[in-house]
Order: C-alpha cells, then structure tokens, then sequence
C-alpha cells in the first residue's frame, strides 16, 4: 500500500521548532556551562603538562584533547562521560513529553506523517549537539593558541576536525537511544533513568564484564601466563565483546584519530610490524582507516536504534 | 440536512487482539451538520474518531472523509479536517499566537497568510488579546478555545471536537457551544464526541448513542425521544379556569390529563397540541399563564434505552470483564 505524498512533510518545521527549544532550553544551557568549564580547566592543565615535559612533538597541538595531569584527568575523558550525558538530556523526553503535554495527536492530526516528527526530532538533537561541540572544538582550538602561541598545523586541524566529526557519530547513538526510550517509555523519568543505565552499563561496567567473560570461555593457557603475555584467544574474545559497547568503539576511534603513531587497535602481531618505523607518525588517511571498522560501527548503531525507534513509533496508538 | 455527504463510514470495526473496541459501525454527516457522538467512557467514540482521521489503522469496513480514504490519504484528510482532542494540550512555554504559528506552519500556509489566518481566528474565540500570553497561564476553558482557534484557522471543512466540554464550568460550556454553532452556519460539519448528554443535546442536529462499541440508537433527539420514550410530546399548561381540565381532555390527540399542581395541568399527547390547547383555554375564558412542551431528554432516552435493553448492559458489562 502506498502512502501519498511525502514522508518528510513538515520535517524542516519540526526541525527548526526543536531546535529553538533545545537551543532556549535551561538543560542545555546548563549542560554548555559545565563543558564550558571543562574545556577551560583541561586546556590549562594540558598547557603546563606541555609546558613541562613534551618539547619535541610533531602534534601538540592534538595533546591539548589527551594530556591528563592527576588528578584532572584528560579533555576526551570529560568528553566521553558528557557527550552521551548531553545527548541523553535531550532526547530523554522528546516523544513522551509530546504525549504527556497531550500535544502529540493535536501535531499528528496535521496534514504530516510521523516519520517528519520523529527525523525533525533527531536531526534537531543532532544539530544542537554539533553546535555545542562545535563551539567547544573552536574553543579549545583558540585556548589552546592562547597558551601556548604555535598555531596548528593542517594535519592537526584535520585531524582535531575528524575527532569532532566522530564524537558527533557518538553522541548520534546514544540520541538515538534516548529518542527510542522516550517512544518505548510512557514516563519522561523512566526513559531518562533506562538511558543513563544502559550508557553507564556500556560505560563502566561493561569493560570490566567482558574482561571476565572471555576469561571464563575461553581459558587462559598457563603456557602464556608462564611468559608472562596474555593469552591470544582470550584477548581476541574479550576485544570482540568489549566492542559491543559505543564507549569502546568511540575510545578506539580517538586514539587512532588524535594519536597519529597508533597504527592498530587491538593485538599486533609480529608479521604487522616487519618494515614498520615504531613510533613513526601515519598520515591522517591511514588513522581513519584503521578507525573505520569502529566509525562504521557506530553510525551503524545510531541507524539501528532510530529504525527500531521508528518502527515503534509507527504502531503506537496516539490517543491519551 | 443538505443531501451532501461529508463523513460515511460503513460496517467500521476496529479490534484490539481478541477485544473489539468499535463494532461494525455506519453512519453519514452531511455537509453543515453537527453530528454527536454520544456515550459512556471506553464505548469506542474516540477510536471511531482516530480511524476517521488515519490516526489509527482500521480493522475492517470502509470510511469516505470528504471523498479520501484516511488510511490511503492521510494528508488530504488531515489538511481538510480540523481535530481537537479530548484534552487538548499546547507547548506550555511558547505564546497562543506561537503555538498556532507551528501548526500553521506544518500545514504550510505562507507568513502572509498564517499570520492573517492566526488573527482573525484568535479574535473568532475571543483571544485576541491574549495572543502573545504564553499558553502556560491559561485556563483550561482557554485552552479549549485555542484548539478551536487551530480549526478555525486551518480553514477545515470538518471540525471534529472530541469531549469538547468535558471538565469546564457553565460559563466556558455554553462560550465554546457558541461557537460550535458557529461553525455550521459557515457549512462546516462538526462531529463532536460526549458522554454529557444534556449538554450537547442542545447543539446537535443528530446524534448517534455509542454502547460497548456499536450505535444503539440513531437520529434527531426528538425522533429518538418518541422512539424510544414512546409517549409522544408532554404540553404543561398553566391557567386559571374552572373546568379546564375536563376541556382539555377532549381535545384531539390528548390522551390523558395530569394535575400537577394550583392551577398547572400537563398533557400527554401524540403529537404537539400547543395551538389547540392555547385556543381551549381561551374559549373557555380561562387565564393562560404558561404553555410549554417538554422536549426529550437525551439523558431519559440514554437510561430508558439501556434500562429497556438488559442484554446491551450485560454485553458490555461482560466486555469490562474480559
């Protein structure tokens, strides 16, 4: 059965309407505020760690996103734990907030489908998240010519510029899921609490879980225990697993992408390293390579959880 | 009732796994028409209003909103039919004016037009003055009227008001009635949904009584008064005179004659006896003070119906157990 006319009617109204709510919104402003502080206080410290010991590096610039000084860690470790919390605050109570306010069948019975209200929705969150990042990136960036007076080269730029690209891949999924939970949880709270425990889940526990898991399955050979190495079965299994969770996927991303002398994520083995010049820098295309699996992975998951979502979506009933 | 038709449905159903929410339902509105939905909580009106509008798919059986198929056609029916839920609720933070501007924008009316559009219907519900409040201070009467607003200004063809009345005082009642009226006298159909009887009674030219998902009964309130009522028309009378009521009595179609006080005399009668009665009691040189006929009481005709039919209680109460 054909539907007519166009499933993206009305998608640019509804863009622009949410945009202007999250952007005038009090949680977003407050969310701005803390990353703000964050970035300050990382760039600073990472500026006297510089300052301190890195003398002679290619790409100083990109250490602004990964020096840590204890106790303050890492600018991408603050990143990592506020980018889902940003995503999720936005889109925690996008389609139950609708249904709670009685809005929903009001909206719906305007000549638009609801594929335009559910896009408009997540293109809304994305574009809020981009332009939050953004200002954080360029902040940074102008920070970071501030304190220490070399500007960045191209390399750097690009790189710094593929690493904002990515964390906005990151902060799609977890978007993605907060807009699945808000359809599938009648309560805006119950929603927000589910997210944040399935992103806490990925995030802390996970890791820790998967390390344990492969453990059990797959034994570790006292032969390597003996040598001191781990054991490849085991690490391969516990690698397979960890990258179920977005966290890890987007942690191995970043260091291939700000560290330029990674040249793989996970075990190498000796025949990867004949001719390679250890320490060496890859060029900018390389490091994405090496990242691509992870890249395609998570804006895989973000497609995956809006289809669901939308599937969802398509078969609720809308009256109150 | 003009011969054009703007809502038909025929045999609607819509099922929920094993329980039947709307069984097999026909009916028509015509253009102009203000078309009520009556019965209890959970007797199917809302959904039946949800397939009309595509907002939920139908089980079975056809329905022709203004020629569209809603199921096929969503857009064209929804561009063509205004919809105020029960309940209706608007973005607390953004002003009248705003909220109507979103809808207006969705439906794709350009700057010129909406805000042309948005005032005359502001001013049409008597909030002009309130346009630029945020709809957050609103009473909830107020917020009825907005939704009304949106109809107005979508320029519908067909306004479909669901619970319309339920929760506001006399006073917010019987404005929004008013402008309910209004709507038909500029040839827009209204359905409108209810389980207050007496109150839409006044504004529906006919109705339809919901019970556990079918149409028990059907028509004008005064054909389904003599339906189901029986009695025909009730004329009290109050006049001083001897012997009134023994004239009365003789008149045609006056089956019987009821003292219900000093001087007050009722008659139940076939059919309206108003004029002959009035010339009686003239003729008889007796003080007419009062003449008036009772109209039925949708309410009297609701219990009544039910009251005579235990098997449509039962099924439904069998319905609520399941």
């Amino acid at each position: 059965m054909r539907r007519e006319g166009s499933a993206f009617n009305g998608l640019g109204v509804v863009m622009l309407k949410e945009l202007a709510d999250h952007l005038t919104s009090i949680r977003f402003i407050i969310l701005e505020i803390i990353v703000m502080l964050i970035a300050v206080g990382t760039v600073y410290v990472a500026t006297q760690q510089i300052k301190d010991t890195v003398a002679q590096d290619p790409f100083l610039f990109l250490k602004f996103f990964t020096t840590s000084r204890a106790p303050l860690p890492s600018f991408i470790f603050w990143l990592s734990l506020l980018v889902p919390v940003m995503a999720i605050g936005l889109a925690f109570d996008s389609v139950n907030g609708e249904y709670n306010r009685r809005t929903l069948s009001r909206i719906l019975s305007q000549p638009i489908y609801r594929d335009a209200l559910l896009f408009g929705k997540f293109l809304a969150g994305l574009m809020t998240l981009a332009i939050a990042l953004l200002v954080l990136w360029l902040l940074v960036i102008g920070l970071g010519l501030l304190f220490i007076g070399i500007p960045p080269g191209g390399e750097e730029v690009a790189r710094a510029f593929v690493f904002l690209l990515v964390t906005l891949i990151y902060a799609g999924v977890w978007l993605a899921l907060g807009l699945l939970f808000s359809i599938v949880f009648r309560s805006a709270a119950t929603a927000a609490l589910a997210t944040l425990g399935l992103w806490l889940f990925f995030y802390v526990i996970w890791p820790v879980l998967a390390g344990e898991i492969s453990q059990i399955i797959v034994p570790p050979d006292p032969r390597y225990m003996a040598l001191g190495l781990q054991t490849p079965g085991t690490v391969v299994l516990e690698q397979f697993l960890a990258r179920l969770s977005p966290s890890t996927l987007f942690g191995e991303i970043v260091v291939a992408i700000l560290d330029p002398t990674t040249r793989a994520l996970g075990p190498i083995y000796l025949s990867q390293l004949q001719g390679a010049v250890l320490g060496a820098p890859l060029p900018l295309g390389a490091s994405v390579l090496i990242a691509w699996p992870q890249i395609v992975g998570l804006i895989a998951t973000s497609i995956i959880l809006f289809v669901i979502g939308y599937v969802v979506f398509q078969r609720q009933e809308v009256r109150a | 009732m003009s011969g054009d038709i703007v809502i038909e449905a025929k045999g609607l159903t819509k099922t929920y796994g094993q329980a039947v929410a709307v069984d097999h339902i026909s009916f028509t509105v015509g253009r102009g028409e203000i078309f009520g939905l009556l019965g209890p909580n959970g007797a199917g009106k809302t959904t039946t209003i949800l397939m009309l509008l595509g907002l939920t798919d139908i089980s079975g059986g056809q329905v022709s909103v203004l020629g569209f198929n809603p199921a096929r056609e969503p857009l064209s029916v929804k561009r063509r039919v205004g919809y105020l839920p029960d309940t209706v609720g608007f973005y607390d933070q953004l002003t009248a004016a705003d909220n109507l501007r979103y809808t207006a924008r969705l439906i794709g009316f350009r700057l010129a037009e909406r805000e042309k559009r948005i005032g005359e219907a502001l001013d049409r519900v008597g909030l002009s003055e309130f346009a630029e409040h945020r709809v957050g201070t609103f009473s909830r009467g107020m917020r009825q009227r907005l939704g009304l607003a949106e109809i107005l200004m979508k320029g519908a063809q067909i306004a479909i008001l669901d619970e319309p009345t339920s929760g506001l005082d006399p006073h917010a009642t019987a404005e929004l009635l008013t402008i309910i009226r209004r709507f038909k006298t500029e040839g827009v159909s209204v359905l409108l949904s209810s389980h207050l009887l007496e109150r839409v009674q006044s504004v529906c030219d006919r109705v339809a009584l919901f019970s556990a998902g079918r149409i028990a009964l059907m028509g004008s309130v005064s054909d389904l008064g003599r339906e189901v009522l029986g009695s025909g028309y009730v004329v009290d009378i109050e006049a001083e005179g001897s012997g009134l009521g023994e004239r009365l009595a003789l008149v045609p179609g006056v089956n019987r004659v009821e003292q219900t006080g000093i001087g007050k005399l009722r008659l139940h009668a076939d059919r309206d006896v108003r004029p002959e009665a009035a010339a009686e009691v003239v003729a008889q040189h007796g003080r007419l003070k009062f003449l008036g006929v009772q109209e039925p009481s949708l309410e009297a005709i609701y219990t009544h119906y039910f009251a005579a039919r235990p098997d449509g209680t039962l099924k439904e109460g069998a319905r609520h157990a399941a």
